[in-house]
C-alpha cells in the first residue's frame, strides 16, 4: 500500500477559524473536505502538506437552502446528496456520474470545483514521476506533454465544474480580507498549475444557482467504464427557448478537454436566434469540434477523443431538443 | 445432465468450504498475518528500463535509525526462474537492470514508512542503455543484447515444427487465406496485492508465508537463490486472493524476505503496492501472428501454417511453453491434417510476461478464430456449422499427437446457437437505420485439464494426498494443492464426502504447507481438480476399504454390500445392519492402526517422438463455444456487448455452482481483453500502472452472460471432471470481433478492440477502403528449419482428403 507523507491535522470547529488556521499555516497547509482527491495525491507525493485543514465539522458548509430564488449549495454537501437532490437538474446529473458510489459517499462538491487537474503523466507515484522524469507540475521543469512549451496542459477533469459554469452559478470564497462571490467561470484559468482564481486562503464556502426560470439543460460524460472513471470529455448544455421555439439563451460548456471549462462561444452563438433543429444542432456541434484541442495526456486515444466532442455536443443539444 | 443419481455431493450445488470465512472477513490472506518482532521489507527498484549497474552505495540507509537490514545483489548473486533452461532472475540485480521496476536492493526496518526512507538515501549509479521497447527493435540488432544466452541475440527462443506434409496440404485446398492479428498484452489484477513474510526462526529454520499459486517450486527455487537445504525450508501458501497465473512464478520479494529474515533474525513482511504488481507482472504476453490456412470449399481444413512472435518482457519466466502454447492447442479443435507452427519469443526491456489464464492460448484462439469467421464469410457458409461440422472425435489424436478423450464442442455449439438465435442473426435480417448496429458472433475454443508433464523433468507423482481419520470422526485431508479462489480445497472435502457418505462442512481440510502435505505442483494450467481430484479418490478408497472390512466382520456381513452414506455405514441388502460412522472408525481404527490413507497422480505418458511435444498433452482436453451479441454505436465506435451466451465442456461438474462461477469468471476477464485491458507503454515506461487508470470492467460494464454446462463423463478424470478455470475465457475475444463484423461490416484485428479502431475501420469503409483495423504486416525472420514430425497412426489422427 502506498503510504500517506507525515502531516498535522487539524480539525476547526467553525468558518472562522478555519480560515484563521488558513491564513495562519499559509503555504504550508492545504484544506480537506472527502479527501477523495487530496489524499491520493498525497500518497503520490503530488502535495505534502504540512498541515491539513479539514472542513469536516463546519456545519456552515453543508446543505442546500432556498435563498431569494436561488439555490445555495454548501461546499460540503455530498455529491451524493446532490445527486439525489433532482431539482438541481444537470448538476445532480453529474454529481451522480462522479466516479463511484463510494467516492460520492465521501467527495463534496467544494472539493470537486476544486479538483487538481489531471495528467497522466502527472497522477503517478514519485517513483514512477522520477523514473520517467519530473515535469513541471510537480518536482520538474518541462511538460512531457508538449515538450516544446512552456506551459502545463493537465486537465480540468471535475464533472461539476462545466455544469456550474453552464448554468451561469457562482461561487462564495471566504478569505483573510473578506468574502467575495465570483462567476463559476471566473473560479478558473486556463494553465494546468495555477488552475483556480482562488488565492491559496479562500475558502469556498458556497455554490449559488440561479433560478432555473424555464432552463433546459443536461451533461453528457465520455469515460470507458460505468463507473469510477474521471470524465475525458463533459459537455454540459443549457438553453431557455422562447415559446415560439426559438432559442433565446445558450451555453454549452465542455469538460476534460483543456486545462479549463471550456465555453463553446461559436456554438452558442450558431443556436441564439434558431430553432433547434437537426442542421442547427449539426452546425453548433461543428463549431464546438473544431476548436478542442485534447492532449495526449489522458485515456483513449486524442484524435478520438476530439471526434466525439462533435457527437457529444450533438447529443446533448438533442436531449435538449427533446426535453421539453 | 448426466445422472447423479448415485452421488450425494458430487454434481450437486455446494457452497465453498471456505466461503463464510472469506465473506465475514476472517480469512487470513498474508498480508494480514502478522508474527512477534516482525519488521518490514521494502525493495528499491530500477528507475531504468536497461542500464549496467555501476555502484550501489547504501552506507546512509544503514545508518538511518530503525533500519536492521540493507541488501543488494551481492547478496544473493545466485540466479533462479521457474523454468530449468531460462534461470535467468536474480533476486536483486546484480550488474544490469532490465526493466523499469526491475528490484536492485532491500531495506529491512521497523516500519513501512522507515523502509521507504532508507530506500531514498540508497546511492545507485547506473550507465543507462538503449532500451528495447516493442517486437520489431527486438528483431533489430542494432540494440543491445538484454541477456547473454539466447538463440539469437534477443531472440530468446526459436519454435518450429511440422506435423505431415504441409504443401500437399495446401495442394488439397481449394480456397487459401492469410491474416495477420495482434494481441495486446494484459495482466491477471488480482485484488490481492502479492505479500509475504519470510520468517528464520531461532531453531535455525526457515518459514516462508506467500500469496502463491505454487509453493512447490517456490520452495525449489528457494533452497537455490539462498543456498540453504530443501528439507530445512518450509513454505506455506496462505489463503490467496486471486492468482490467474500471476502468483505462479518464485518472485524476488519472497527471496528477498527471506535473507533479510536470515539477516536480522527477525521475521519480515512484504507487501507489494499496485503499481509494483504491474512490474512483477508475468501476464499476457503481446503476440503477432500470422496464419495462413487451405480449405476445402465445405470449410474443411486441409493445411494450416501459424507464426507467432511473443513479445516476452526482460525475462524468461514460463515463456519458452508460453511460446509452445501459441501453437500447441490450435489442432484440438478442428480435424487439422497437416500443420506447420513457428514461433518467437524476444526480450524486450518490460516487466517480464508469463502465464495468464489461458497460458498462450488466447491470443491465438483470437487469430484462428477470426480468420476461420473470414474464411466463412468468403464462402459463403454458416460459421457455426463450418465449425461443428469438423469437430475432432472422442478417442482420436491430432496431427501434433494430443489424444482426445471426449470432446463435446459439438454440443457446446449447438447450445449457444439455440440459446442466442443464431439462426435468425442480423446477416439473415437487415439492420435498422439507427446509428446503433446489432450483430452476432461465434468462435469456440479448447483447452487443457492440466500439464501433461512437469515444469522440471521428473518422474515423480504431480498430485498427493493424505486422508487421515480420527476417532472422534474428524476426516482431514492434506494436498499441496493452494486454493486460489478456485475451491481447491472445497473439492478436496466434496471428494472425502462423497467416499464417506459424509457432508463437506465434515471434512477439515489443510492444504499448500510443503512440510505439512504432499507435494501438489500448484495451480496452474487447470491441472488441479483432475490431478488432485484423482488422488483424494485414491487416498479416500484406502481408508474406506479399511472401514468396510472392519464393519463387515461387525455386521456379519461382506464387504461388498456395505455402503457409505448419511453418516453410517449401512447394508444395502439389510438396512437395519449398520452402524455410525464413529463407531465403524473405531472398529478400523482398532483392527488396522492408525487410519490413513495416501493417493498420488501422474498423468498417462503421452507426449509425442519429437523435442518440444512436452507442451500440449493433457490428460483431457475442455471445450467451449461462445456466441456474443453486439451492439456497436457507429457514431463513437463503442461497442457494448449486450449477452455472452457461453457453453462450456468440463467434463462432469463437480459442484455445478463452481463451475458456473469459473465460467462466467473466464468469459468476463475474456470480455475485458477484448474491449479494453491493455499493458500499454510509453517514453519506455509501463503508461498506467493503476487501478483507475489499467481499464478492467467494472460490474456496471460487463454484459448479461448465459452460462450453460456440457457435460461429458471424461474417462480421466475424478467422476469424469476436466477443467473449467481458463478455457471459457478463449471464445470470448474472438466471438465479439466476429460480432462486430457481423454488425457493421468492419475487422478488428487487433486486441482490445478500442472505439476508436471501429470508428477508424468504419471511416475507412466509407471511404472505400479496406474496412480493417489491425497490424499490416509480419516481419521476416530467418526462422531454424521445422523439426518435421510424422502425425499419429492415421486410424486414429484427421486424414487428409485429396
Ligand atoms: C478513483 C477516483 C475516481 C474519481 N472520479 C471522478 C470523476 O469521475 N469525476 C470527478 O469530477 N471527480 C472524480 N474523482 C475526484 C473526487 O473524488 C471528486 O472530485 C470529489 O468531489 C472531490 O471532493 P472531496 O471533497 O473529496 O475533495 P478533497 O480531496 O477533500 O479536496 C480536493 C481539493 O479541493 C480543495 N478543497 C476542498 N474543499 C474546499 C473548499 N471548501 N474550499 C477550498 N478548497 C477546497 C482541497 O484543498 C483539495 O485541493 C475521483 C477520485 C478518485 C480517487
Ligand atoms: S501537462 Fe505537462 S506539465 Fe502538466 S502535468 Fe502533464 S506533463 Fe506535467
Amino acid at each position: 500500500m502506498l503510504r500517506l507523507p507525515p502531516f498535522e491535522y487539524l480539525a476547526p470547529k467553525n468558518l472562522a477559524d478555519a480560515a484563521q488556521l488558513l491564513a495562519q499555516y499559509g503555504d504550508d497547509a492545504m484544506l480537506v473536505a472527502g479527501g477523495t482527491d487530496l489524499f491520493p495525491n498525497m500518497k503520490r507525493r503530488q502535495m505534502t502538506p504540512k498541515f491539513v485543514i479539514g472542513l469536516n465539522a463546519l456545519r456552515e458548509l453543508r446543505g442546500i437552502k432556498n435563498e431569494n430564488g436561488n439555490v445555495v449549495i454548501g461546499a460540503g454537501t455530498t455529491l451524493t446528496q446532490i445527486s439525489q437532490s433532482l431539482n438541481l437538474s444537470a448538476l445532480a446529473t453529474a454529481a451522480g456520474l462522479v466516479s463511484s458510489p463510494q467516492l460520492r459517499n465521501a467527495g463534496t462538491i467544494g472539493g470537486n470545483l476544486c479538483l487538481d487537474t489531471r495528467c497522466n503523466y502527472y497522477d503517478q507515484t514519485f517513483f514512477w514521476r522520477k523514473a520517467i522524469g519530473f515535469c513541471m507540475k510537480k518536482d520538474g521543469d518541462i511538460c512531457l506533454v508538449a515538450p516544446g512549451g512552456n506551459r502545463c496542459w493537465a486537465i480540468s477533469s471535475t464533472d461539476c465544474a462545466p455544469v456550474a459554469v453552464a448554468l451561469d452559478a457562482s461561487v462564495r470564497l471566504v478569505g483573510p480580507k473578506g468574502e467575495r462571490v465570483i462567476a463559476a467561470a471566473e473560479l478558473y484559468r486556463d494553465d494546468g498549475m495555477d488552475y483556480l482564481t482562488k488565492a491559496r486562503d479562500e475558502i469556498l464556502t458556497e455554490i449559488i444557482l440561479p433560478p432555473a426560470d424555464g432552463l433546459r439543460s443536461t451533461y453528457l460524460k465520455l469515460r470507458r467504464r460505468n463507473s469510477i472513471d474521471f470524465p475525458i470529455l463533459g459537455v454540459a448544455a443549457a438553453v431557455r427557448v422562447a415559446p415560439n421555439g426559438i432559442v433565446e439563451h445558450a451555453r454549452i460548456i465542455l469538460g476534460a478537454i483543456a486545462s479549463h471549462p471550456v465555453q463553446a462561444i461559436d456554438a452558442e452563438k450558431i443556436l441564439i436566434g434558431q430553432r433547434l433543429s437537426d442542421d442547427v444542432i449539426a452546425a453548433a456541434a461543428d463549431a464546438a469540434f473544431k476548436p478542442a484541442k485534447p492532449m495526449d495526456n489522458a485515456d483513449a486515444a486524442y484524435a478520438w477523443r476530439k471526434k466525439m466532442v462533435r457527437v457529444y455536443v450533438r447529443r446533448a443539444l438533442t436531449e435538449l431538443k427533446e426535453q421539453n | 445432465m448426466p445422472n447423479n443419481h448415485n452421488l450425494s455431493v458430487i454434481g450437486h450445488a455446494q457452497i465453498k468450504i471456505d466461503a463464510m470465512g472469506k465473506v465475514t472477513g476472517e480469512t487470513k490472506y498474508a498480508d494480514d498475518l502478522v508474527l512477534p518482532r516482525m519488521v518490514y521489507g521494502k525493495l528499491l527498484r530500477s528507475v531504468y528500463p536497461h542500464a549496467r549497474i555501476i555502484g550501489i552505495d547504501a552506507s546512509r540507509a544503514r545508518a538511518l535509525p530503525g533500519v536492521f537490514a540493507v541488501i543488494t545483489g551481492k547478496d544473493l548473486p545466485i540466479k533462479y526462474g521457474i523454468m530449468p533452461s531460462t534461470q535467468d532472475e536474480e533476486a536483486l540485480c546484480v550488474d544490469r537492470v532490465r526493466f523499469v521496476g526491475d528490484p536492485v536492493a532491500a531495506v529491512a526496518a521497523i516500519d513501512e514508512e522507515t523502509a521507504e526512507r532508507a530506500l531514498e538515501l540508497i546511492e545507485v549509479e547506473y550507465e543507462p542503455l538503449a532500451p528495447v521497447m516493442n517486437i520489431r527493435d527486438a528483431l533489430d540488432e542494432k540494440f543491445p543484447q538484454i541477456h547473454a544466452y539466447a538463440d539469437h541475440h534477443n531472440i530468446h527462443k526459436f519454435v518450429a515444427l511440422e506435423f505431415g506434409d504441409l504443401d500437399a496440404g495446401f495442394r488439397a485446398a481449394e480456397y487459401v487465406r492469410e491474416d495477420v492479428f495482434f494481441y495486446e498484452g494484459d495482466t491477471h489484477l488480482a485484488m490481492e496485492e502479492h505479500a509475504c513474510i519470510g520468517h528464520f526462526s531461532a531453531d535455525g529454520k526457515l518459514t516462508l508465508y506467500s500469496s502463491t499459486q505454487t509453493p512447490h517450486y517456490v520452495h525449489r527455487a528457494l533452497e537455490k537463490a539462498l543456498q540453504f537445504p530443501r528439507g530445512h525450508i518450509r513454505v506455506i501458501a496462505a489463503p490467496v486472493g486471486g492468482g490467474f497465473g500471476g502468483k505462479t512464478d518464485p518472485f524476488s520479494h519472497e527471496v528477498v524476505a527471506c535473507k533479510l529474515s536470515m539477516l536480522t533474525g527477525r521475521p519480515v513482511k512484504i507487501t507489494l503496492t499496485r503499481e509494483e504488481v504491474f512490474y512483477t507482472h508475468r501476464g499476457r504476453h503481446p503476440v503477432l501472428m500470422w496464419i495462413k490456412s487451405g480449405v476445402k470449399r465445405d470449410g474443411q481444413i486441409t493445411a494450416l501454417h501459424f507464426k507467432t512472435i511473443l513479445d516476452g518482457g526482460a525475462y524468461g519466466s514460463y515463456g519458452i511453453a508460453s511460446t509452445y502454447y501459441t501453437g500447441a492447442l490450435q489442432t484440438v479443435t478442428y480435424k487439422i491434417p497437416t500443420y506447420k507452427f513457428e514461433g518467437v519469443r524476444v526480450f524486450t526491456n518490460k516487466p517480464p510476461c508469463g502465464p495468464k489464464r489461458g497460458h498462450g492460448t488466447p491470443q491465438p484462439r483470437f487469430g484462428l478464430e477470426v480468420h476461420l469467421d473470414k474464411i466463412a464469410r468468403e464462402l459463403n457458409l454458416d460459421p457455426a456449422e463450418m465449425r461443428r461440422k469438423y469437430v475432432v472425435d472422442d478417442g482420436t489424436q491430432t496431427v501434433n499427437h494430443l489424444t482426445i478423450t471426449s470432446c463435446g464442442l459439438r454440443e457446446c455449439i449447438d447450445e449457444v446457437v439455440k440459446a442466442s438465435d443464431w439462426k435468425n442473426r442480423k446477416s439473415q435480417i437487415p439492420n435498422s437505420k439507427s446509428q446503433i448496429k446489432r450483430g452476432l458472433g461465434i468462435a469456440c475454443s479448447s483447452y487443457l485439464s492440466g500439464a501433461g508433464l512437469p515444469i522440471y523433468w521428473n518422474d515423480l507423482p504431480h498430485s498427493g494426498v493424505i486422508v487421515k481419520v480420527d476417532r472422534g470422526g474428524g476426516v482431514a485431508v492434506f494436498c499441496g494443492s493452494t486454493d486460489i479462489g478456485q475451491g481447491s480445497d472445497s473439492l478436496l472435502a466434496y471428494i472425502a464426502a462423497e467416499e464417506f457418505g459424509l457432508k463437506p462442512q465434515d471434512i477439515k481440510v489443510f492444504s499448500a504447507d510443503t512440510d505439512l502435505t504432499p507435494v501438489d505442483l500448484g495451480s496452474y494450467s487447470s491441472r488441479v481438480t483432475v490431478m488432485t481430484g484423482n488422488a483424494c479418490i485414491q487416498a479416500a478408497r484406502i481408508v474406506k476399504e479399511k472401514i468396510l472390512q472392519a464393519s463387515a466382520e461387525k455386521l456379519l456381513v461382506p464387504p461388498a454390500s456395505l455402503a457409505m452414506r448419511d453418516g453410517v455405514v449401512i447394508c444395502e441388502d439389510d438396512e437395519n445392519r449398520k452402524l455410525s460412522f464413529v463407531q465403524a472408525i473405531n472398529l478400523a481404527e482398532a483392527k488396522f492402526g492408525t487410519l490413513t490413507g495416501t493417493g498420488s497422480y501422474k498423468p498417462p505418458k503421452r507426449a509425442g517422438p519429437f523435442k518440444g511435444s512436452g507442451v500440449g498433452p493433457s490428460p483431457s482436453y475442455s471445450y467451449s463455444a461462445c456466441v456474443a451479441a453486439v451492439a456497436v454505436d457507429t457514431e463513437t465506435g463503442e461497442v457494448k456487448v449486450e449477452k455472452l451466451f457461453l457453453a462450456h465442456d468440463g467434463g462432469r461438474a463437480i459442484n455445478p455452482l463452481s463451475v458456473i462461477g469459473q465460467t462466467e469468471g473466464s468469459a468476463y476477464m475474456g470480455f475485458g481483453e477484448a474491449l479494453m485491458e491493455e499493458s500499454a507503454f510509453r517514453k519506455n515506461m509501463h503508461k498506467i500502472p493503476s487501478l483507475l487508470d489499467y481499464k478492467s470492467p467494472t460490474t456496471l460494464d460487463t454484459p448479461e452472460l448465459h452460462a450453460i454446462l456440457v457435460e461429458t463423463i471424461d474417462p480421466e478424470g475424478p467422476y469424469g471432471a476436466k477443467e473449467a478455470g481458463q478455457g471459457p475465457l478463449l471464445p470470448v475475444p474472438p466471438a465479439i470481433a466476429n460480432a462486430i463484423f457481423d454488425a457493421v461490416g468492419v475487422r478488428i484485428d487487433e486486441v482490445p478492440i478500442t472505439p476508436d479502431k471501429v470508428l477508424r475501420a468504419l471511416e475507412e469503409k466509407s471511404k472505400g477502403n479496406a474496412p480493417r483495423f489491425g497490424p499490416k504486416d509480419f516481419p521476416v525472420i530467418k526462422m531454424p528449419e521445422a523439426i518435421k514430425v510424422e502425425p499419429p497412426d492415421a486410424k486414429h489422427a484427421p486424414r487428409l482428403v485429396q
